[in-house]
């Protein structure tokens, strides 16, 4: 099954990118943008067809590599089809 | 006494950091990054800059994770010397060596400039040549050396003395102002800026060659 990772910055972790984008997006007229925050998508096509095994093996990957939980969360989002 | 300077696909100071080892009188051998060993009897690591892996993920993560990062990490634990510059720097926060983490540049910009630095621990076998208070001359050359730690981290990083470079002017928004860090046993060191880059007159600065001078000096008995 398909595995939607979201890694965003923790909260208390400055964004100078999300702070850039929110600039831009000030300077084209957009207002009132008051936080941007910017992160990654990740999509896992898992061969694993157990929902809850698949979310334990995304879980694995996140901790070891995807996210570096020093700056990092993530939130996993299991994908139709 | 020897240093192993590893390779990974995408460094691209992994030959000025083998010179300038070379040039204070280590044996060197080039270790590439599918190697599974370091080279029997290595007594330092070297992990150079560049952009390891094509900077995917995040920096220094996938290096953190290849082949030859057991290795060096298990090297580390035993109490043997890395020493790791800007991408290696990343890749030894990546591999949980040291804490922290490096973000983007506050500024958003690569910076590639000669910086000025604070010795601020003179209390290693890394910086052991330098006098305390010192100020050097070393460049910077990265996108990504905006360190960060929690508060705790950066107290007692600080306290400890574990604060081996600050900057003079921060170019980057660090926390602390902080340019290198060491470990607890004070034989892993990570920084941003090149030392290897700072080896005679004719590259601007010499100020690097007492890094690697002091380092290797701690080998010869006596």
């Amino acid at each position: 099954m398909k595995m939607r990772v979201i890694v965003t910055l923790k909260p208390g972790v400055l964004d100078p990118q999300g702070e850039a984008v929110r600039h831009a997006l000030g300077s084209l007229g957009f207002e009132g943008v008051n936080k941007v925050r910017q992160g990654k998508m990740i999509e896992l096509d898992l061969a694993e067809t157990d929902p809850t095994r698949a979310e334990e093996q995304a879980r694995a990957m996140c901790e070891k590599l995807l996210a570096n939980t020093v700056i990092e969360s993530y939130v996993l989002e299991p994908l139709e089809g | 006494m020897k240093v192993a300077v590893i390779t990974f696909p995408g460094s691209n100071c992994d030959r000025d950091l083998a010179v300038a080892f070379g040039q204070a009188g280590a044996e060197v051998v080039r270790v590439w990054h599918k190697d599974t060993e370091l080279p029997a009897g290595t007594d330092v690591v070297g992990l150079p800059g560049g952009f390891s892996y094509g900077d995917y993920l995040r920096c220094g993560a996938i290096a953190a994770r290849s082949p030859i990062g057991t290795a060096i990490a298990a090297h580390a634990k035993a109490g043997g010397y890395v020493l790791g510059i800007c991408n290696g720097f990343q890749v030894l926060l990546e591999m949980g060596l040291l804490p922290g983490a490096l973000l983007r540049n506050a500024g958003l910009k690569f910076l590639c400039k000669p910086v000025t630095l604070n010795v601020a621990s003179t209390d290693s076998a890394f910086t052991s040549g330098y006098a305390a208070g010192a100020q050097i001359r070393i460049p910077i050359a990265h996108h990504d050396g905006n360190f960060t730690a929690d508060a705790d981290t950066v107290a007692r990083l600080q306290g400890d003395g574990r604060v081996a470079f600050t900057y003079a002017q921060n170019p980057n928004g660090s926390d602390g102002d902080i340019a290198g860090i060491l470990s607890e046993n004070r034989r892993v060191l990570g920084m941003m800026p090149h030392p290897e880059r700072a080896m005679e007159a004719a590259h601007g600065s010499a100020d690097g060659r007492a890094l690697f001078a002091s380092l290797i000096g701690a080998f010869v008995p006596g």
